[in-house]
């Protein structure tokens, strides 16, 4: 087992089924990594040794008795710290949760550990999911490894970061506008956001229901159709999730795409584009046409209603979900003389600026007098927004855009202006609103060496096709276009 | 300016938060900058257009899905033997209670 090696899915098995390695000197392996790389990019906010070398164990018993092994048996994984684990340390990033050990497993986490993943730690994030470029953390910023003066995109910066760098072979995020997507594409790696209700939120701490998602980090598409097979279906513990029949992605993916028809809005290449990211992103769409996928030219005119309409939504939601942290039953108290003291003094030390800045905004868009003239019609727009896309796949299977208008952009470099840090969603937030699901993969690098990410978007419930699409552009050579 | 200072304390009330004087400022600012922003909304005419208030719109295409949030499950009451963990998460606990400063005045 080489330092450097960089393992996939597919690879772990095959290791551990030669006997090359075992669960645990995997896992042991990926931590003596952390220990290296991680003081530098501050990825990981805690690690889980003890229940990560106790499920290596049990992997390794089970190679010993000659038992078959579940999809997932040894592979070295992270988490997003909004995700609940039990026993280990959940902060979503924030000081109002700094002591917050929660007393069980999200479904998403029990799952892969049920398939017999290794869960090395809790990754970093912009707190409680609210950012871009993981500069929110109360716990420090992550450094994107490609570019350590660069951001890794947010929230789940910590997530893709930690995959990125080969300190985890797979890592679960949540996406509400763009947080895994955006992120995958800043740091190189495939990253897909499930269409909404494929995968249980039981266990995920929330920020705004209506948009919430988990999603998987991978370096290979196939990666993402494994943890998916795994994560994805109904859960009795989560009202929200669907009883849709989940297909086996790992086979859906290899279908040809020929005569596939490919849409391209139009409205995703306009102002505010990078001109290398625009000409990555039209040399993978042609790269998928001589394939034989179709182009289809679209226009969804409401494209640029999405962040004001993201905005509204996804910050009334926040102001209420974030309600519940008052101090009284978990996470920080500042004592205060009255109750309604004790909740102000620990909501304004306990919460960071952005946090609060959105509750805010949300809390005002709810309040009496300005419910209808912004709430209300934000809803209706986002039913536009969502009848484009609805409109756009009766003519075509697919959809492409740029995942990010930019590449990684510098470490301090849009803090001071939230509006403009919002606008980096700006190609994401669409697919978040209509529900649908969207992955983001490698689409070569700008001269400098950044990535670029491509984005596929497919209808509801067809992750299978998204993956189809991807996995057809990994294997011509699409991440290097 | 869409919101004032006075928008600001109101709202910082209504969401339990204790803003310090520099915080009112740009906070002032940075949500008059977003509001204004959000305005361009209004530029649509959503007058014939019903909400949209859940993650899913209509699915065409997804097999299955009109049926994919089954009925409700049935109201059973199952053991939740989960109040001791609960309440070690607690900031100030006195089983089985949460303890918070006194609330009714004399």
């Amino acid at each position: 087992m080489s330092a450097a090696e960089s393992w996939t899915i597919a690879g772990v098995r095959t290791a551990l089924e030669a006997k090359k390695v075992s669960a645990r000197e995997l896992a042991s392996e990926f931590y003596r990594r952390i220990d290296q790389r991680n003081p530098e990019l501050n990825a990981y906010l805690a690690l889980s040794p003890e229940r990560a070398y106790a499920q290596a164990d049990r992997v390794d018993a089970a190679i010993a008795r000659g038992e078959a092994l579940p999809p997932l048996a040894g592979v070295p994984v992270a988490v997003k710290d909004v995700l609940s684990t039990r026993g280990v340390r959940t902060t979503c990033g924030s000081k109002i949760l700094e002591t917050y050990v929660p007393p069980y497993d999200a479904t998403a986490v029990e799952r892969l550990e049920n398939a017999g993943a290794v869960i090395l730690g809790k990754t970093n994030c912009d707190e409680f999911a609210m950012g871009s470029s993981n500069e929110n953390s109360a716990y420090g910023l992550v450094r994107n490894p490609v570019a350590p003066d660069r951001v890794p995109g947010g929230s789940s910066g910590g997530s893709a970061a930690v995959v990125a760098a080969g300190l985890a072979v797979a890592s679960l995020g949540t996406d509400t506008g763009g947080s895994i997507r955006q992120p995958g594409a800043l740091c190189g790696i495939p990253a897909l956001m499930p269409t909404y209700g494929r995968v249980s939120r039981y266990g995920l701490i929330a920020f705004a229901s209506s948009l919430d998602k988990i999603g998987p980090f991978t370096t290979t598409v196939s990666d993402a159709a494994a943890v998916m097979s795994v994560i994805a279906g109904h859960d009795a513990h989560d009202s929200t999730s669907a009883a849709v029949p989940v297909p086996n992605y790992s086979t859906e993916m290899e279908k040809p795409v020929t005569g596939l028809r490919i849409g391209v809005p139009q409205d995703y290449f306009g102002k505010g584009i990078d001109p290398e990211v625009k000409a990555k992103v039209e040399a993978g769409i042609a790269l998928l046409e001589s394939l034989g996928c179709k182009r289809v030219p679209l226009s969804m005119p409401n494209t640029d209603y999405a962040i004001a309409v993201y905005y509204i939504i996804a910050t009334a939601e926040a102001s209420s979900n974030l309600a519940r942290y008052d101090g009284v039953r978990y996470g920080v108290r500042v004592p205060g003389s009255t109750l309604i003291e004790m909740y102000r003094k620990t909501r304004e030390r306990g919460f960071g600026s952005e946090v609060k800045r959105r509750i805010m905004l949300g809390t005002y868009v709810l309040s009496a007098g300005y419910y209808d003239a912004y709430y209300l019609r934000a809803q209706k727009v986002r039913s536009l927004i969502a009848q484009d896309f609805s409109d756009a796949f009766q003519k075509v299977d697919a959809i492409i855009t740029p995942t990010s208008p930019v590449p990684a952009f510098r470490i301090g470099e849009k803090t001071a202006d939230p509006l403009q840090m919002y606008l980096a969603d700006i190609y994401t937030v669409t697919g978040s609103l209509a529900g649908i699901p969207g992955i983001s993969v490698p689409c070569g690098k700008t001269a400098a060496g950044l990535p670029v990410g491509m984005q596929i978007f497919g209808p509801h419930f067809r992750e299978d096709r998204v993956l189809q699409v991807a996995r057809a552009f990994e294997k011509s050579g699409g991440f290097t276009v | 300016m869409k919101i004032s200072r006075e928008d600001v304390l109101r709202v910082a009330e209504l969401a339990y938060l204790e803003l310090t004087p520099e915080e009112i400022e740009t906070y002032q600012g940075q949500l008059d900058g977003i509001l204004t922003y959000i305005e361009k909304l209004n530029e649509l005419d959503v007058s014939s257009v019903e909400p949209m208030a859940q993650g899913l719109f209509k699915q065409p295409e997804a097999a299955g899905a009109a049926d994919a949030h089954p009925e409700l499950r049935e109201d059973v009451l199952c053991p939740a033997d989960v109040s001791s963990a609960i309440l070690a998460q607690a900031p100030d606990a006195a089983a089985p209670f949460f303890r918070v400063p006194k609330v009714i005045e004399r």
